[in-house]
């Protein structure tokens, strides 16, 4: 028989692996849009995503000018790969690209962080990833709640209205 | 479009129950619709639906982030004087249309 019952979101695991600004605010828009609508919300950062929780390099985040097909010059032309490849030129489209996210009054991360911890999401480092990159819980925000497993993580995922979101 | 009677008065509301007239609204509308919301509306979300109707009013984009740092309330308060989905109730009960900021 076919069931046509629609299970509303109630709960979302969303899950940061990478460093870029871009990718790190993937997942912190999605994050703070969810605990915005009332959906309980976690976000797991792990590899390369520890960056964006971590006090040293958390507000120093890049947008990547090399290996990034979608870079574009200002007016809309193609951004050559060697182009992003100079000294200085990573530095000067993160500061653009910041800019234009201040005038949509998107927050640093920490404050993104601090904002999504308000509402009630949660946010939660990876063990393995902490291990390997040598982090211990007082290197990472204040809003981080704890160090956790894969297994934890899951074990977190239960109830029918539960998505796990990897961006 | 359809119009409600709230607090004694006509009111047009989308269907998802926004105002469509933001002159319409006074307190006694708010406490009405907040009521709807399952709030009891205190002096304290008084002061976060005028914020909202003054930076409504003069164009300005709503954002958490805007709320937190209006001087009027943190985020933290605001989450828990409007729980569930914050900003799409506090509009709603400020008379306001529904906001359209992702973040």
């Amino acid at each position: 028989m076919e069931n046509n019952e629609k299970v509303p979101l109630q709960k979302v695991m969303i899950i940061c692996s990478k460093a870029a600004l871009e990718d790190v605010y993937a997942a912190l828009v999605m994050a703070n849009g969810a605990v915005m609508e009332g959906i309980e919300t976690k976000v797991f950062f792990t590899f390369f995503g520890l960056d964006a929780i971590t006090k040293k390099t958390m507000n120093k985040l890049h947008t990547a000018t090399v290996g990034n097909p979608g870079m574009r010059m200002p007016g809309g032309l193609p951004f050559p790969t060697l182009l992003g490849a100079l000294p200085g030129v990573e530095t000067g489209v993160t500061k653009m690209m910041k800019k234009e996210m201040e005038k949509l009054d998107m927050p640093p991360v920490d404050e993104f962080l601090e904002l999504i911890e308000a509402g009630g999401g949660e946010i939660f480092a990876c063990k393995l990833a902490a291990d390997m990159f040598k982090l211990k819980k007082e290197d990472f925000h204040e809003t981080v709640k704890d160090i956790i497993t894969v297994g934890d993580l899951y074990a977190m995922c239960d109830g029918p209205g539960t998505q796990i979101i990897f961006t | 479009m359809t119009t409600k009677t709230i607090a004694g008065v006509n009111i047009e509301v989308n269907e998802e129950g926004y105002m469509i007239d933001s002159g319409q609204w006074t307190e006694e509308v708010a406490k009405e619709i907040a009521k709807e919301e399952g709030i009891e509306l205190t002096d304290e979300h008084f002061k976060v639906l005028e914020y909202i109707r003054n930076k409504v009013a003069s164009g300005e984009t709503l954002t958490i982030r805007g709320i937190n740092k209006s001087g009027v309330v943190d985020a933290k308060t605001f989450y828990k004087l409007f729980p569930g989905a914050p900003l799409k109730k506090a509009t709603k009960i400020a008379g306001v249309r529904k906001p359209e900021s992702c973040i």
